[in-house]
């Protein structure tokens, strides 16, 4: 799977961070299959209740049990549901190496999904393998943003581009560009207002950052990712489908999944969309954003033991 | 707002409505599809299973199939059912009778609660109260300050301290005795309901300050999760409302529906919108008349009565029956219904509209472009639009940045309306009509 490669957190730790979201539904899944009984209807129903249960949808569920059910996978039910689920996620593809100049990511999302938090974390990890983090306060709306990002700025060490509160988001992004640019750093983090996906002047003003940002530099954004909390419901296709639609989704980052949130609905969303899930993000502190592994997920889901 | 659920149930009842009766078959089909899209609006999975069951029983019986029009009749099954799920009558805040009322907002990270605390002060000082705002979010970085720039914005006063959330709330508290506040309202940190320490400390304040209301934050968007997420919440310290924020995007709010029915929390308020002005009363009945595709009337009436001046109205309205709407009058009229807020979340209250709407988005500009263009005008030229020739209409438009294409528009348009009043004007009301 190559998840050692990518960060320097393994398997383990995506268990260990999934333990409450696992807890919930293991226990119910494998009470459900733990009876002893065959693939009976009753229980491949009360399968299905327990997706839906976990926000995979009344819709992607019982294709799901449908599936198991042809599968035929009575000696083994629980790794069989979970190799269905993680086949469902496209793997993410290897970034492009840049050839010159600052990797620039721009990270969008709804309101109040911890874009901000996810920024620092991302941060975090280019800063501790010796990387140059610029971070761009572009969200010049919400009281306090900037402020927010800030803090986080120095928590972690990394610079900041800033004005003040009100002003152009695109001449934000675009001066931290330029800055990184000229400095040479590694990587720019665009931090943007949230906004809900159906507020066409919003999507409309992302638009416009995504536009100058490439004026900034030829290519950039090099990765444009929605960050998206584990709570979220069936709401969560909606909001994939719009951002799609307007920017151009290379990922996606699911954070708050250390709750008992089971974000399910990026079952849903994998095969609709085939977007990437890139990270999720498993605390508050500046070093729980581990890289997102389908397989574990999906086992996590329906309780496979480690 | 709950627009796709709405098309769903109207998918189903088009296949009811205008038959002559109702087998158990039709039924079951409507029950199986009314599941399916309270499960994709994010309704709880139990309390689904027992609305459905609820309506089937209800409707299975006599009272449909023998009434004349049963889908009809299936309709207002459904649409009690709904209200009674979500609470029957609306629930009031509870105001104590002795000052001061205290407020906590509680629930999950991101969840809205400092904007909604700024939202609260501005809608309760409309109601004639003088609020405190208090941040005691001690944990995400800026979160006092975010609160601070918010109170200042909206000029409400503002407290926290350089202390644990209990202290800072006790110390609130006489803030608001020594400066005669009577509602004091708490901001807290967003906290997961499975964590030991941050729910403790959520219980430590709600004991210091001994509050009136304990209101539970909730995003709209939230999934199955979020009965789990309340309920704990609820069983540490005690809920007495919930508020569901983020209402103005297309999320279809299942949560409220789950609350209310497995846990008896009611919901207060709903926030539709990212401005201090942006929440709502919640009403069980129009929120259901909504998701049953019936529009939300009263709600739009209520918005125009805040804001619509009464004199104003009256004065337009004596010069409409005399004939002499002017571009001034005109003027004013807009302004009125700017004040109410953006169009687009207007024209969704209305019956019907909500679902035609689906996609197309109120050209806001418009609106501003016709002001531009009025507001280019001479005084006289508003009273006597007749005046305007040709390079008047190239000096207008010239003033509003527009062109003269944009200002023959208006004047055409301003003239049929014209002509619209004056038919109106002239029509006399039918005898017996109370006048």
């Amino acid at each position: 799977m190559g998840e050692g490669a990518r960060g320097k957190v393994g398997p383990n730790r995506f268990f260990s961070g999934l333990k409450k979201t696992r807890q919930a539904i293991t226990e119910r899944i494998s009470a459900i299959l733990g009876r002893g009984g065959a693939l009976d209807d009753e229980t491949l129903e009360r399968l299905e209740e327990a997706l839906i249960l976990a926000d995979v949808g009344a819709l992607a569920a019982p294709k799901i049990i449908e599936e198991l059910k042809k599968s035929q996978s009575e000696a083994d039910p629980q790794r069989a549901l979970a190799n269905i689920i993680a086949q469902r996620f496209k793997p993410p593809e290897e970034a492009k190496a840049l050839t010159s100049g600052p990797r620039v990511i721009l990270i969008v999302g709804v309101n109040g999904s911890g874009k901000t938090t996810t920024i620092a974390k991302l941060a975090q990890r280019t800063i501790a393998s010796g990387g140059k983090v610029m971070m761009a306060a572009a969200d010049t709306f919400r009281a306090a943003a900037c402020e927010q990002l800030e803090i986080w700025a120095l928590r972690v060490g990394a610079q900041l581009i800033r004005q003040k509160s009100g002003s152009d988001p695109a001449a934000v992004a675009f001066d931290a560009v330029k800055a990184a640019m000229a400095r040479d750093f590694d990587l720019v983090l665009i931090d943007t207002a949230g906004r809900l996906q159906t507020k066409t002047n919003l999507m409309e003003e992302l638009k416009k950052i995504k536009r100058v940002i490439g004026k900034a530099m030829p290519d950039a954004p090099h990765e444009i990712l929605l960050v998206m909390d584990a709570t979220t419901g069936q709401n969560g296709l909606s909001q994939i489908e719009l951002f799609n639609d307007a920017v151009g989704l290379s990922g996606i980052v699911m954070t708050k999944l250390d709750g008992t949130a089971k974000g399910g609905v990026l079952v849903a969303a994998a095969e609709k969309y085939g977007i990437p899930i890139k990270y999720v993000g498993l605390g508050e502190k500046a070093d729980d954003l581990i890289d997102f592994d389908a397989q574990a997920f999906a086992e996590a889901l329906v309780g496979v033991n480690e | 707002m709950f627009e796709q659920i709405t098309d769903k149930l109207d998918g189903i009842f088009k296949k009811l409505t205008g038959r002559g009766y109702l087998s158990e078959k039709n039924i079951q089909e409507a029950g199986r599809e009314i599941r399916m899209a309270l499960l994709e609006a994010d309704v709880n999975y139990k309390v689904v299973k027992n609305f459905v069951a609820e309506i089937e029983k209800k409707a299975i019986g006599q009272e449909v199939t023998k009434s004349i029009t049963p889908g009809q009749q299936l309709i207002k099954i459904i649409h009690d059912e709904m209200v009674n799920l979500l609470g029957g009558t609306r629930s009031d805040m509870a105001i104590s009778s002795t000052p001061p009322t205290v407020i906590i907002l509680a629930g999950l990270q991101g969840s809205g609660k400092t904007t909604l605390a700024g939202k609260l002060a501005l809608y309760l000082r409309k109601k004639g109260h003088h609020p405190l705002l208090v941040a005691a979010d001690i944990h995400r970085p800026a979160a006092k300050k975010q609160l601070q720039l918010l109170a200042e914005s909206i000029q409400i006063p503002f407290y926290t301290a350089e202390a644990g959330a209990p202290d800072i709330a006790r110390g609130a508290i006489a803030q608001a005795r020594e400066n005669l506040f009577d509602l004091v309202i708490i901001d807290t940190a967003g906290r997961l309901q499975i964590d030991d320490a941050l729910m403790i400390e959520l219980a430590d304040v709600k004991k210091a300050v001994s509050a009136h209301e304990t209101l539970f934050v909730a995003d709209a968007m939230t999934g199955q999760e979020a009965l789990n997420v309340a309920s704990e919440f609820h069983r540490r310290i005690g809920l007495t409302g919930a508020v569901l924020t983020k209402m103005d995007g297309d999320a279809r709010g299942g949560a409220a529906m789950s609350l209310k029915a497995a846990l008896g929390i009611p919901i207060k308020f709903i926030g539709t919108g990212e401005k201090p002005a942006d929440v709502e009363e919640f009403h069980p009945a129009r929120i259901s008349s909504r998701i049953l595709g019936m529009g939300d009337i009263v709600s739009f009436v209520e918005k125009a009565q805040e804001v619509i001046d009464l004199a104003e109205a009256e004065k337009l309205e004596k010069k409409l029956l005399k004939e002499t709407f002017t571009f001034e009058d005109f003027l004013a009229q807009l302004k009125q219904i700017k004040k109410m807020g953006p169009l687009q979340n207007l024209l969704e209250m209305l019956p019907g509209v909500g679902k035609q709407l689906k996609g197309v988005t109120v050209d806001e500009n418009g609106m501003a472009r016709v002001e531009a263009i009025i507001n280019s005008m001479t005084r006289q030229e508003r009273t006597h639009p007749s005046i305007i020739d040709g390079s008047r209409r190239r000096r207008i438009a010239a003033g509003s940045g527009t062109s003269v294409q944009h200002v023959n528009m208006l004047l055409k348009q301003f003239a049929s309306m014209q002509k619209m009043i004056k038919q109106f004007s002239r029509l006399s009301l039918p005898k017996g009509f109370p006048s």
